[in-house]
């Protein structure tokens, strides 16, 4: 080598670097001004809504993206949909948490351009409050949804998070407790309490979810998640900082892998995962001093190619004859109330094993709470822009461990 | 002017490609780090130079953190990859492309699978922990996962081939005769090793250890599915300001940060030990 090929080539690349910086000015020049705000898109008149829908007919296809595990393998209600509406379902298992997936639309909805899906299910809590005020989401057409009208449950109508649900439709809810593994914890696991025993050290998950993790600390301090204040989410963060060495991972998706396997002993947990997807030796509790309740939301991108489609998907799932097998699968808590009747004739005409387990079903707590269970259950705090910056300045860095 | 312009228009497809995809972002990214706002009201360009100080204030000990597990992973890749690549190169004769595929066969499947079975391979009562535990070999309470040492050998295990090929690649061209030469020359094997096969492989080593350190160094993938509370890297945290919090200037800053101090790092181990020495023992 006669002479230093590295350090030319350092050069020229440099002097290219410059270049494209310069060429790249454009574009600063372009963001310089700032990234516009667009909220208040919660405020739709009905005249507006009606706007949105005029002129929009079915397709014939929708795309639809959803969490892991929420309908059945077989796709058996997507296919009887499209038996019965002719419709198309391309169906995608996208979503694993509701910040990354709202990371995902921002940019595309924010611009105005398809985010590819027409429907899609968002949980109640910080990521929905965002997409309903910035008016990513469509305005639903409730003259199309009569199945809804008739068939959700009372308590699923008009919730707080979106007012005469003006923009989604309950999906499923579900609870957030623990769960735990029979197998190496030999006491009964009741009380959130159980997570501060340092008997368990190493072997504790946690969500690493904030408004998940918050809820958590505020049930240990003893303050209640839907009222609570700045002060209590100061004292609930001193309280998980407290449990923090004694904790194996702040879990985000795969927790319930960790229980089964033993990883963890205990951990917070979902209810329907905990039923469907863990294994045997692993129980779900509501703990003594509440758990929290959510629900996953089905609603339409404004940029949605086939809302009209969507909203025919949305309106199918309402009812009751449709919902039940869906629910029998997932073993969340069901918006439907309907399908209990559905299951109950269903179990009386079967027979042997088959109606064990719908009867047990039928029985299961977190499938169909009781009064007294969803006395104890709390929402998520509902929280401002300034305060969900505040809430996720206090909670985040216990998760990131700064 | 035929001849003059080929070389540019050779670097013209690459060059717009590079334009577009990295230098714009760049230049968005670097406007962002200086903005204040939030994702429902917009952000505002202040030049808001604190979103950069805050940054190293609150998470400077993950950039610590970060580098440290870059560099160990980057030890480690070269210790395993080393003698590897040695014996790819020089004894394993005609079947060379087969152990060299072999070396390259886990690229075939995605990053995160490769990385979520280990989960399988390190449980706490898996295969090998819970056979240990069994034999009564290992206490009860023992675990690799969520440790330091999971996520450095995660991260050495997923980038080895970025340190083997390039150490390959020096030792293959490296010229038979040399090392017959060194033996007429009475050098032992040791005497050999030190004086000419490893100043003539430095190129490799160095070319390895940034195309390793760099990217281990910025992984967030090892230290989330293999680690645990205290193994959160930069990667990380910069992974839940843009995802989780929205908070855009910061995850911005905090990037430009990490590529700061990686460009310096660079910059100076190629100063200090880097292409000039090298060459010159190339040249030797």
């Amino acid at each position: 080598m006669k002479h230093d090929p590295l350090l030319r080539r350092g050069m020229t690349h440099r002097r290219d670097f410059l270049r494209l910086v310069g060429l790249g000015g454009l574009g600063l020049a372009a963001a310089a001004c700032g990234v516009g705000g667009q909220g208040g898109g919660e405020k739709v008149t009905a005249s507006e809504a009606a706007e949105f829908w005029r002129g929009k007919s079915q397709n014939g296809r929708l795309s639809w993206a959803n969490w892991v595990g929420y309908v059945e393998d077989d796709r058996a209600t997507l296919k009887n949909f499209t038996k019965a509406t002719g419709i198309e379902v391309d169906y995608k298992e996208v979503i694993n948490e509701t910040s990354e997936w709202f990371g995902k639309i921002n940019e595309p909805l924010r611009a105005g351009q398809s985010i590819g899906f027409d429907l899609m299910v968002i949980t109640n809590g910080i990521q929905l409050e965002q997409c309903r005020r910035l008016g990513y989401l469509a305005p639903l057409d409730h003259s199309r949804l009569p199945n809804f009208a008739a068939n959700v449950g009372a308590s699923f109508k008009d919730p707080a998070y979106d007012p005469g649900n003006t923009f989604t439709v309950p999906y499923m809810s579900g609870i957030t407790g623990i769960a735990y593994n029979t197998k190496y914890v030999k006491e009964p696991i009741t009380s959130w309490s159980d997570l501060l025993n340092p008997k368990y050290k190493g072997k504790i998950g946690m969500m690493g979810d904030s408004q998940e993790l918050g809820s958590a600390g505020m049930f240990l301090t003893g303050a209640d998640p839907e009222k609570s204040t700045p002060a209590d989410w100061e004292k609930a963060a001193a309280k998980l900082r407290e449990q923090r060495p004694l904790v194996r991972k702040y879990y985000f998706q795969d927790y319930i892998e960790a229980v089964t396997k033993g990883d963890v002993w205990l951990t917070m947990a979902w209810s329907g995962d905990a039923y469907s997807l863990a294994g045997p030796e692993v129980e779900f509790v509501i703990p003594e001093e509440g758990g929290t309740i959510w629900t996953d939301n089905l609603c339409i991108p404004r940029t949605a190619e086939n809302p009209v489609d969507a909203l025919k998907m949305i309106d199918y799932l309402c009812d009751p004859e449709v919902n039940a097998p869906l629910t029998e699968f997932v073993t969340y808590i069901t918006p439907v109330p309907g399908t209990k009747d559905v299951l109950r004739r269903k179990a009386d005409a079967a027979s042997g094993e088959e109606k064990a387990e719908l009867t047990e079903f039928l029985e299961n707590p977190l499938v169909y709470p009781a009064e007294a269970d969803l006395a104890r259950l709390r929402r998520y705090r509902t929280l401002s822009q300034e305060e969900k910056e505040q809430y996720q300045k206090i909670f985040t860095p216990i998760v990131q461990d700064s | 002017m035929r001849g003059r312009l080929a070389p540019y228009l050779m670097v013209l497809p690459g060059g717009l490609w590079l334009l577009a995809f990295f230098a714009v972002p760049l230049v968005l990214m670097a406007s962002f780090s200086l903005m204040t706002g939030n994702v429902v009201d917009g952000f505002d360009q202040v030049l808001r130079w604190r979103n950069y100080t805050e940054g190293l204030e609150l998470y400077g000990d993950k950039f610590v953190r970060s580098l440290w597990y870059g560099l160990l992973a980057t030890v480690a890749c070269l210790l395993l990859a080393y003698p590897a690549a040695a014996w790819i190169a020089f004894r394993a004769g005609r079947r060379k492309s087969v152990y060299l595929l072999l070396l390259l066969l886990p690229f075939f499947v995605s990053f995160v699978l490769r990385t979520v079975s280990w989960k399988f391979v390190l449980a706490d009562n898996g295969i090998v922990l819970g056979t240990l535990k069994g034999w009564g070999v290992l206490p009860d309470g023992f675990h690799v996962l969520g440790t330091t040492f999971a996520v450095v050998a995660g991260l050495t295990y997923n980038f080895l081939p970025f340190m083997a090929l390039p150490i390959y690649v020096a030792l293959e061209r490296l010229d038979p005769r040399m090392l017959e030469a060194a033996r007429d020359l009475y050098a032992s094997r040791a005497q050999t090793f030190l004086r000419v096969v490893l100043p003539l492989s430095l190129p490799g080593v160095f070319a390895g250890a940034i195309m390793t350190f760099v990217p281990a160094s910025a992984d967030y993938v090892n230290a989330e599915v293999l680690g645990g509370t205290e193994n959160v890297m930069i990667g990380n945290i910069i992974w839940t300001e843009y995802f989780v919090n929205n908070d855009y200037p910061t995850a911005s800053a905090l990037s430009f940060t990490l590529m700061a101090i990686l460009l310096a790092g660079v910059f100076l181990y190629a100063r200090a030990l880097g292409t000039e020495d090298v060459l010159e023992a190339a040249r030797r």
